[in-house]
């Protein structure tokens, strides 16, 4: 349970864009990041097993952002294992040295203001959020095929980082597979079922399921079943192929994109009818509504447990091993080697190493950091990882399988967040009554073609 | 004329006139000494200046014609697209409105109220350095950790001041959806941090008038309202002046507060509080589009010179007024003083 807990701040994702600024709140935060800035552990090693890189000695540079789950003193945290420390015994003329950025925020304006000119760390951590942009910018990136490592990680988390022309440019880390999180006094207060099997069941099936569950739950009590409609979108965005950009030519076909308009009438349809409770994600209000029971269901990835016991560690919350429509993927973060670096091969190996099955597995133990591997997370590890908070759901077990559900690489090309933030905020303005569906897709429509 | 022309033909007297021998090395240095030491002084500001300032100034006017590619570093010449797109895009004139609104609602009951506070302060009151400090002590909490108290407490469900408004009767008001309140609630922040502020400079200024002057008006009738409507106020003018430039350039580049002001710092869902740096933030950063940002800081900063040039307009008009006002006085007063003297020797 500690270690899941931790594992809230490792890939937090669509929040860091958000709690970046939040999380700017703690600008102090930057001082001990600086701080830990020089966290090179001296290798005093005693056995000299040559990784066959050869013998001169390198010194290699990390980056990465909140916890990664890979040194305890440099990410400020009481791990059980010390990967930095443990690479640099097994290459004894490898010194590393680890930065650790305080948000994901810091640390994509630094990685694209260096990305060109050069400065960047041998190794730097990516997110899911804006590996999009890195993509633009993928020959800046070395390649990291190698069929040594091929079949190391989901299909799905290689194929998001890998480019028009088959190039990898990222290592996955870990993933954010999706399950629903209930909350299970209010589902009973309602009449629905509480079981975590029998909810699942109840969700067997596409988005219209989910909104039915919404709307008895709605009609029951009164109150609103999910967070906002901004929630729902990230879950439904993630299992269309093409949502905004053509994949061959980039053009914006948002307008054009029949499933975009089907998926804004459903969730808007669901809003009016008072299913969702319009608690934007992350506010204050929302984490108060979560303890308060405003709302009743969430799109949960596995880092979001944590977020729930934070917000209403009074709750009796439970996981639903289901999601709507298939599976779905929120947050994870990437490891890339830019290609200007002086230890490109070096660093290669480095990266490849950490995001081993076996690496994977010692992360996933220090910070819960759910493993993009399946071999990493078909370990004891993962496997008998329970949760007590959430009636003791056998979290490891449920989302090994929601990430095996999933089978959508969405197509992110240039415009992709800017056309998302218009969608975004078109269901916010419906959410908060300043517009009405129709009016808000008008909005919506004059943005998108103001864009480019 | 004739005589300087027949100078030169005298042979000047040994020791008197003669032309000024060559200086020393020592006279020549204590000469470009006097000279250019003033500028040398000056110059690590100018260096710096230059260097972060004035550098970046014409670099982003570079960058402002062109599409942008930040991790390149390369560029397209696209003339005024940049400039057109930006004077065309909705979004611009929403912030420019916003910032302007919250300009006005923060500046102007911001420099009554520190006028106001110093009024009280300047009076006789028991403990006054505790309460001058006092003034002082929301200034020194960081704007961040500010927007995050006033953001929590402006909650549209939970939020301290609806539950208080509820309370009394009234209903929610919905901070962070409608434009209006979204504003005051941002004003508010500003507000609490930089009132005390001003107030203490304006209070320095009230200390510096002549206490006579207080006398003189007292004797003359004058009661408090009066003396610090007629004393006190056109006293402290220059100040005031100060204090209220200094709030404009500030409010105009407000960008903690409403970037704070909910988790998704982006000004709302129908841009009810994004304000112009705001916006040059999301173009800049969000959107990758470097180009356009920095004409969006270009246009800022026209718009800021726009406002200080009137400002100094305004201020030089005061002043001038004010100094034909005192110089008439002036010579009223000298010319009586000649009147009464001659009156005397008569």
């Amino acid at each position: 349970m500690h270690l899941l807990h931790k594992g809230v701040n490792v890939s937090f994702s669509r929040r860091n864009k958000t709690a970046g600024i939040a999380a700017g709140a703690a600008v102090f935060a930057l001082t001990l990041a600086a701080c830990s800035g020089g966290g090179d552990t001296d290798t005093s090693a005693s056995g000299s097993t040559d990784g066959g890189s050869g013998d001169e000695p390198v010194t290699l540079t990390l980056a990465t952002f909140n916890q990664f789950g890979y040194s305890g003193s440099s990410e400020g945290g009481d791990y059980m294992y010390d990967l930095v420390a443990e690479y640099e015994e097994l290459h004894p003329n490898v010194t590393i040295t680890y930065n650790v950025a305080d948000t994901s925020n810091t640390a994509r304006e630094n990685f694209f203001t260096k990305l060109g000119p050069g400065g960047l760390a041998d190794v730097e951590a990516i997110e899911l959020d804006w590996l999009p942009e890195a993509m633009q910018y993928s020959d800046l990136l070395a390649d990291l095929t190698d069929p040594a490592t091929d079949g190391n990680w989901l299909d799905w988390k290689s194929a998001a980082a890998t480019d028009a022309d088959g190039r990898l440019i990222g290592y996955g880390t870990d993933i954010g597979p999706e399950a629903i999180c209930y909350n299970v006094d209010a589902f009973e207060a309602a009449g629905l079922p509480t079981d975590p099997a029998e909810v699942a069941a109840a969700l067997d099936g596409g988005w219209d399921k989910f909104f039915e569950l919404g709307q008895q739950y709605t009609d029951a009590t009164g109150k609103g079943f999910y967070e906002e409609n901004a929630a729902v979108l990230q879950g439904m965005i993630g299992q269309i192929e093409a949502p905004y950009e053509d994949p061959e030519t980039d053009e914006i076909i948002a307008l054009d994109n029949p499933e975009i308009k089907a998926m804004y009438d459903q969730i808007t349809a669901a809003s009016e009818a008072g299913v969702s409770a319009g608690l934007g994600q992350w506010g204050d209000d929302w984490a108060a509504g979560m303890a308060n029971g405003d709302f009743a269901a969430v799109l949960c990835p596995a880092w979001f447990l944590g977020v729930i016991e934070g917000n209403a560690p009074d709750g009796n919350w439970n996981i639903a091993n289901a999601f709507p429509n298939g599976g779905g993927n929120w947050g994870g973060s990437y490891l890339t080697v830019p290609a200007g670096g002086d230890n490109v091969e070096a660093a290669k190996e480095f990266a490849a190493w950490l995001t081993a099955p076996e690496q994977q597995a010692k992360a996933f133990e220090n910070v819960g950091a759910f493993p993009s591997s399946p071999e990493a997370a078909a370990s004891d590890a993962v496997q008998s990882y329970t949760r007590a908070y959430f009636n003791d759901a056998p979290a490891g077990e449920i989302y090994t399988e929601r990430a095996a559900a999933v089978s959508v690489t969405p197509y992110k090309g240039p415009n992709y967040f800017n056309v998302n933030d218009a969608m975004v905020n078109a269901l916010r303005r419906v959410d908060e009554g300043i517009m009405s569906p129709e009016e808000s897709w008008a909005q919506f429509e004059a943005d998108v073609q103001s864009i480019g | 004329m004739t005589t300087t022309q027949q100078k030169p033909s005298v042979e000047p007297p040994p020791g008197k006139n003669r032309p000024h021998p060559p200086l020393t090395w020592r006279q020549r240095l204590g000469r470009l000494d006097v000279k250019l030491s003033p500028y040398l002084y000056i110059a690590p500001f100018w260096i710096v200046f230059a260097l972060v300032g004035l550098f970046p100034i014409i670099y982003t006017a570079v960058i402002a014609f062109q599409d942008w590619d930040l991790v390149r570093n390369t560029g397209e010449f696209t003339g005024w697209d940049n400039f057109a797109y930006v004077v065309q895009d909705r979004e611009f004139w929403l912030s420019l409105r916003n910032t302007f609104s919250i300009f006005l609602l923060s500046s102007v009951p911001q420099v009554i109220v520190a006028t106001i506070i110093a009024a009280m302060l300047d009076k006789n009151i028991r403990a006054k350095t505790f309460w001058r400090m006092g003034v002082l002590l929301p200034y020194v909490v960081a704007p961040v950790a500010v927007a995050l108290i006033f953001s929590n407490m402006f909650g549209d469900r939970y939020g301290l001041v609806n539950s208080v408004l509820n309370d009394i009767g009234l209903s929610s008001i919905a901070w962070h959806v409608d434009v209006i309140p979204s504003h005051i609630a941002i004003a508010t922040m500003v507000n609490f941090r930089w009132t005390g502020y001003n107030a203490l400079i304006l209070l320095a200024a009230m200390q510096a008038i002549p206490r006579d002057l207080y006398e003189a008006a007292a004797i003359d009738g004058a009661g408090t309202f009066r003396r610090f409507f007629s004393v006190t106020l056109p006293q402290i003018r220059p100040t005031m002046i100060f204090v209220i430039i200094t709030s404009t350039i500030g409010g105009l580049q407000i960008f903690d507060e409403p970037r704070m002001y909910d988790t998704n710092g982006q000004g709302g869902s129908n841009h009810q509080w994004e304000t112009i740096t705001l916006y040059l933030y999301k173009t800049g950063w969000g959107e990758f589009n470097f180009g356009r940002a920095a004409a969006i800081a270009w246009i800022l900063f026209l718009i800021i010179v726009a406002i200080g040039m009137l400002n100094f307009a305004v201020t030089q008009r005061l002043i001038a007024t004010d100094s034909v006002a005192r110089k008439t006085k002036k010579s009223r007063t000298a010319s009586k003083a000649k009147h009464i003297k001659k009156e005397v020797g008569k």
